[in-house]
């Protein structure tokens, strides 16, 4: 074996023993405790979860977006079809680097010193150093955690009992208003009964030194994670416009004649026959998108947000000198989430299929 | 004149309307510049949260009082059918109107009007605007990387005459026409890899060795996207059959190999071509780092391409199949003449696709220390002598490949049409 050969010229073990030894680096954005006296299995924990973080938040916000835009772009008013396709033909035309780099290094080194920052919406500061908003401080904060699983069970059973009502004997209830009002209600009550209590905390501006400023308290939003969840966001938003649209187009107009023709409204026609078809026709590309924004979201070793790949393919393995390992644990992580939403999605499509007798 | 109706604008009064409404309309457009590029707000006496939407609402009106049906002004009936059907129609116009102004002017500004142009030093730029001198000082440099500026025309020639060797398959006579697919897949790449060996990269014939340290900018761009799209056609297309094969070995093993590829992000392949794969050369062996990224590049993007083929594959019918077969054809013969060119007709767009995302991520050979044009933007923006023109840098990059990835996406659309048969 050559690998093992070179690797004796180096003086290289082969194993994973040294995810338990200490890692002796910082990480600048930690979701969980760190420190450098942490060993390098926790180093690799922060990086998954900022790389976890960074794509849950772009994919939300992407998909809000896309369903926007991708609307927008069947609307009959030309300047707003215009926009949009403007919109999707530039951003997906532009290497997804260039964005990143355009948003941290160009658009956000523009903003002002702490020191000089104006307040946004009384609560607010966006800075060169990042964003500085208001954080909550909860109280007994597990009994409103307690309380928000509870009602999204009582919504799961009270779905199920709306649609067997509507099977059996015809009769609808407004689901969506009735699931919003129990998603409210019952952690609502908590505040009552259960002790919970709520209070903001504000971003203060402190003195460092003569001339360093800094915020305190509050929620500190670094740029590098701005910037990476807006270009990812921006870039993918542009496919999923896309296959919203395909989908929506995807269904045929004589489905929409024949739902209007036995007498459905326009917003019945919508929710119960153009939307279960639409989503059949959405929901699998856009699946791949989301996977291809955990993947893009790697690119964050490029503008130094620690994610998996900067924390352990970068900073461990400098250290180490293991690259072996660490590669192969880098890629197998993301390939085991690759394969796990893959599987999934099999499984969806499956369920999702049209029943041919 | 009897019973004007401000609510239900008609065509009996169409000239009124028409003055009205473009008055009321246009007063909207000049209260919104006013208060956003000289800070008057002639709305001022109303309440601040009035005077903020007044822009919005003299829109809504004037686009009211022109909203009149059949008016027998064919300009009129055209706005009025495209962005003025009802009132939330025209709210809608009316902002998106406003949101133009309102990022186009300042852009403009930014772009041209407070652009510099002249001068060769940092000195001259002294406008508010872009420093477009600094991509004409760096341009060299944007275009050809590190390479000498004195062998910069052997880079030139390579490029014309590949460039040239591709335009003229579109000049071969009738005759030729079968061999069109072996003069692009097999002879075009051979002799621009030649060329490339031996005139960029030089060494021979007297010309002088650059290394491939060297290279870069958009040259690189070319040279990476150029050589990963020849190779990754045809191994997708390898990986696509496979995947079908009835053999349980080769149909697993392009399985496992596509998903592989798929399922992890290209900067840690390249990890892998840089920092892991030497481990497992011989002693002594060096492979180019510009060689391992090109096969990096070439086998992610060829397990992308195997799964656009196949979607065609599988959207064939089996008649096909069973067609060729009945005609005694033998597997190759059947995919060759039958399946293939069916399939690859369907999945064009899927291909170009994949194309343009490779063409797209070739900015990530950073990792392994190769500067194309975005990696030389971000050396060139931190020179001590040119601080602070991180944003035309970026723009500049982006502008050259925004024109590449929409010419060949408006390409693939052309090609989709002119090979679209009716089935």
């Amino acid at each position: 074996m050559n690998a093992q050969v070179n690797m004796d010229n180096r003086g290289i073990e082969f194993g994973f023993g040294f995810l338990s030894q200490e890692a002796s680096f910082d990480i600048q954005f930690s979701l969980i405790d760190y420190d450098g006296s942490r060993s390098y299995a926790r180093a690799y924990l922060v990086g998954l979860l900022n790389t976890l973080l960074v794509s849950f938040i772009g994919i939300i916000l992407c998909t809000i977006l896309g369903v926007i835009i991708g609307v927008a772009r069947l609307s009959p008013n030309y300047l707003i079809n215009k926009t949009a396709s403007f919109y999707v033909e530039f951003f997906r035309n532009v290497p997804l680097l260039l964005q990143i780099f355009f948003w941290y290094f160009a658009a956000l080194r523009a903003l002002p010193m702490p020191e000089d920052a104006p307040l946004i919406f009384g609560s607010s500061y966006m800075t060169i150093k990042g964003l500085y908003t208001i954080a909550p401080v909860w109280n007994n904060f597990d009994v409103f955690f307690i309380a928000l699983i509870i009602a999204l069970i009582v919504i799961y059973f009270f779905n199920k009992f709306a649609k067997r009502k509507q099977e059996e004997e015809g009769k609808q209830y407004p689901k969506f208003f009735i699931s919003l009002g129990i998603f409210i209600v019952i952690p609502a009550l908590t505040f009552i009964v259960g002790g919970v209590d709520l209070s903001w905390s504000f971003p203060e501006l402190k003195q460092l030194a003569k001339t360093s400023f800094t915020y305190e308290g509050g929620l500190g939003i670094p740029p590098e994670l701005i910037a990476l969840t807006l270009a990812l966001t921006l870039y993918t938003a542009t496919f999923i416009a896309e296959n919203v649209r395909a989908g929506i187009q995807g269904v045929g107009k004589g489905q929409k004649e024949a739902a209007a023709s036995i007498g459905l409204t326009p917003s019945q026609v919508l929710k119960l026959v153009i939307m279960p078809q639409a989503l059949r026709i959405i929901i699998p590309p856009t699946t791949n998108q989301y996977l291809n924004l955990t993947k893009n979201s790697s690119l964050a070793a490029a503008i130094a947000y620690p994610d998996l790949v900067l924390v352990f393919a970068g900073t461990a393995m400098m250290q180490t000198g293991r690259a072996i390992e660490i590669v192969a644990i880098t890629m197998a992580t993301y390939l085991s989430i690759s394969l796990t939403i893959s599987v999934f999605m099999n499984w969806y499509n499956k369920r999702i299929a049209i029943q041919e007798k | 004149m009897s019973n004007i109706n401000f609510l239900k604008p008609n065509k009996e009064n169409l000239n009124l309307f028409l003055a009205l409404g473009a008055l009321f309309f246009f007063l909207g457009i000049i209260d919104f510049c006013l208060n956003n590029f000289y800070e008057k707000n002639i709305t001022g006496f109303l309440p601040r949260f009035i005077s903020f939407f007044t822009p919005l609402i003299f829109g809504m009106i004037g686009l009211h009082l022109i909203r009149i049906e059949y008016s027998g002004i064919k300009f009129l009936d055209e706005i009025n059918k495209n962005i003025n059907t009802n009132n939330f129609n025209a709210a809608l116009s009316v902002s998106i109107i406003i949101l133009i102004i309102f990022g186009v002017a300042p852009l403009l500004n930014w772009f041209i009007l407070d652009a510099n142009f002249v001068g060769d030093t940092k000195e001259a730029c002294t406008g508010g605007g872009a420093c477009w001198v600094y991509i004409k000082v760096w341009f060299n440099r944007f275009i050809y990387g590190m390479y000498p500026n004195a062998e910069q025309w052997r880079v030139n020639a390579t490029f014309i005459i590949v460039l040239t060797l591709m335009g003229l398959g579109y000049f071969f006579p009738a005759k030729f026409k079968k061999y069109l697919t072996f003069y692009y897949v097999i002879f075009l790449p051979i002799i621009s890899f030649l060329l490339i060996y031996y005139l960029i990269s030089g060494g021979e014939f007297g010309l002088e060795w650059v290394e491939t340290g060297a290279w870069g900018g958009l040259s690189l761009t070319f040279i990476v996207s150029f050589f990963s799209l020849i190779f990754c056609f045809p191994i997708g297309m390898m990986l696509a059959l496979g995947r079908r094969s009835d053999l349980g070995v080769i149909k697993y093993s392009s399985l496992s190999f596509i998903e592989f590829w798929r399922g992890v992000p290209l900067i840690t392949v390249l990890f892998m071509s840089a920092v892991m794969f030497p481990m497992f050369l011989p002693d002594g062996t060096y492979v180019d780092k510009l060689i391992r990224v090109i096969v990096a590049i070439t086998l992610f993007e060829a397990a992308y391409t195997a799964e656009v083929i196949r979607g065609g594959l599988q959207a064939l019918p089996r008649g096909q199949y069973d067609a060729a077969k009945s005609l005694g054809m033998g597997y190759w013969k059947m995919h060759l003449l039958v399946i293939l060119p069916q399939a690859l007709k369907l999945v064009i767009p899927g291909i170009a696709n994949t194309f343009l995302a490779l063409v797209k991520d070739t900015p990530l050979i950073f990792v392994v220390g190769l500067l194309e044009l975005v990696g030389m933007l971000n050396l060139a923006k931190t020179n001590p002598k040119w601080l602070g023109f991180s944003m035309e840098g970026y723009v500049f990059a982006g502008i050259i490949f925004w024109i590449i990835c929409y010419s060949m996406s408006k390409y693939s659309q052309k090609l989709e049409l002119k090979f679209k048969t009716d089935r």
